[in-house]
């Protein structure tokens, strides 16, 4: 059989935490903290205008680049929010979820060869869809001390004269880590300076506690450098729909409009009349949810304070990452340990790269009520662990 | 965070404020002060519990009643609200733009109650012009809770 399969594929190496995966699922009363989608379901408004297109028989392709309305919608949308202009005739491309544009994005642009810059820990897909591509991952692996945003050292050093594309991360799962501005600013100089282009995926850029989102593409020659991924799951509690898109300077949306013609065809045209709806209308449904993660937030930290777990206080997203470090084990062992033991799953820090051994991700996609359940649980566990040794 | 606070309350009035200050990053006697300054102020009027009556075995009948008014010289909407706010088994009261005036919303524990209560004391007040009592069925949705609804994660239950 290998005979057939194709050896780039034969080399991602699964995930390497597969083992406690089926652990888990194997365990149906456990509850989850292990989430990576919101818990509310999308809203009405947004929902109806899909039913709507279903009656009204839109169930044909789109252009390839997506419904025209809907790139408009997003290119004031990106205005109204980010300060960002983007071109919807252009520059912008509908994509099936945030994922797709990363996988095309990097197909446009990686000749083999190339250098891929990826801090982790963070998102799966980043390091299998560089290594499909030719290109060679190159792992930054971000620091706890500086609350794992990417400083200019570690990029400094990462940097080669084969480096063709820095991923930024941004708001940051696992870690629920941000780049501020000025952080933002740092690493812009060194990618303007050293020619690279930056794929800033903020996917998450609705959920941030500390003030509004800065996309790096804002800042001043980072436009003509940046393909700016973003996508409908996370703010609009959307991510059964598929809905994302690319947004980059027009001769990089070209090329990926090819790669997306010819394999993807269109998004899905439901999920684009309802996406229509959600930047239209659903402004005051994102700040509802904002608000609501943000209070699930201030609990688990003020709950891990009170458990004496270090944690540093994440403004992103929705995980937490404490650090598990003072109980001798890794974070698989824990992970299951905790499992078998309290029956509450969540997500070993190293299912996102090496560099995070040692850490959980928490999230907190989940309601109130059961995050104290299981956070209680989570306090037995510790105080037992802690009187063992 | 006077919105984010009520907001807060009015899905769980049972909350203490100790976890209100921690979900609302304010420290206790901030949170304290706020919440006797909106319960001075009447902003706070009770803190009541959402009970879905039908599921236990009291028996109880619900009716919403519009009421037609014609106005008197000296006599507004307030003071014939007012006699009709006043009866206990009148559970609200709200003055209504469009086709009638008042819209009153009646508890009491069986259809004949309500029937006397329409014949005998609301249609009497002077300025009551008409009424039109419906009686409720069903509720489906009471102060943005969807009662009867069935609480299932259908997730996966790990995700990247």
């Amino acid at each position: 059989m290998r005979k057939f399969l194709s050896d780039s594929v034969i080399n991602i190496k699964p995930s390497g935490i597969r083992k406690f995966f089926d652990i888990v699922s194997e365990m149906k009363d456990a509850i989850s903290l292990g989430v990576g989608e919101p818990d509310f379901d999308t809203p009405w408004h947004i929902r109806e205008e899909g039913i709507y297109a279903l009656e009204r028989g839109k169930t044909f392709y789109t252009s390839n680049s997506g419904l025209k309305d809907l790139r408009i919608e997003i290119s004031n949308y990106l205005k109204r929010r980010f300060n960002l202009n983007y071109d919807a005739d252009n520059e912008i491309l509908v994509t099936v979820g945030g994922s797709e544009a990363i996988d095309i994005g990097l197909r446009a642009v990686i000749n083999p060869g190339d250098e891929v810059i990826i801090p982790q820990p963070s998102y799966v897909s980043y390091e299998p869809c560089a290594i499909l591509t030719g290109a060679k991952p190159v792992i930054i692996d971000l620091k706890a001390e500086n609350e794992f945003r990417l400083t200019a050292e570690e990029l400094l050093a990462a940097i080669t004269d084969k480096t063709k594309v820095l991923i930024l991360p941004y708001p940051n799962n696992p870690t629920g880590a941000i780049m501020e501005r000025e952080n933002l600013e740092e690493i812009a100089k060194i990618v303007i300076e050293k020619d690279i282009l930056v794929m800033s995926d903020e996917i998450y850029s609705e959920l941030t506690y500390n003030g509004n989102h800065v996309s790096i593409a804002e800042l001043e020659g980072m436009k003509e450098r940046t393909i700016l991924i973003n996508g409908f799951s996370k703010s609009y509690a959307m991510t059964g729909w598929r809905l994302g898109y690319a947004c980059a300077p027009n001769e990089i949306i070209k090329q990926m409009t090819k790669i997306h013609q010819f394999a993807i065809m269109c998004a899905p045209t439901t999920s684009q009349y309802a996406a229509v709806e959600a930047l239209k209308n659903g402004d005051e449904d994102v700040t509802q949810m904002r608000q609501a993660y943000n209070q699930r937030r201030r609990f688990l930290i003020d709950a891990f304070k009170k458990m004496g777990l270090s944690c540093f206080e994440p403004y992103g997203a929705f995980y937490v990452f404490p650090c598990i470090k003072e109980f001798g084990m890794t974070s698989e062992e824990f992970a299951t340990k905790f499992l078998q033991e309290e029956k509450v799953a969540l997500v070993p820090g190293t299912a996102f790269g090496d560099c995070g051994e040692g850490f959980l991700r928490i999230s907190y996609a989940y309601s109130l009520e059961n995050l104290k359940n299981a956070i209680g649980r989570l306090e037995n566990f510790i105080a037992r662990l802690r009187n063992e040794k | 965070m006077k919105e984010e606070l009520l907001s807060i309350l009015e899905k769980n009035s049972r909350i203490d404020f100790s976890e209100l200050a921690v979900l609302l990053g304010k420290s206790e006697e901030e949170v304290l002060t706020q919440l006797s300054e909106l319960e001075k102020e009447g902003v706070i009027c009770g803190y009541h519990t959402l009970i879905n009556w039908e599921k236990t075995s009291i028996e109880k009948v619900m009716a919403l009643i519009e009421v037609k008014l014609t106005l008197q010289r000296g006599r507004g909407f307030d003071s014939i609200a007012e006699r009709i706010y006043n009866y206990p088994e009148v559970k609200a009261v709200y003055l209504i733009s469009g086709g009638y005036d008042l819209l009153a919303i009646l508890e009491e524990k069986t259809l004949k109650e309500i029937a006397s209560f329409v014949s005998g004391k609301l249609s009497t007040i002077d300025g009551v012009l008409s009424t039109a009592t419906h009686f409720i069925l069903k509720k489906y949705k009471d102060h943005g809770t969807i009662l009867n609804k069935e609480d299932k994660d259908e997730r996966e239950v790990i995700t990247p």
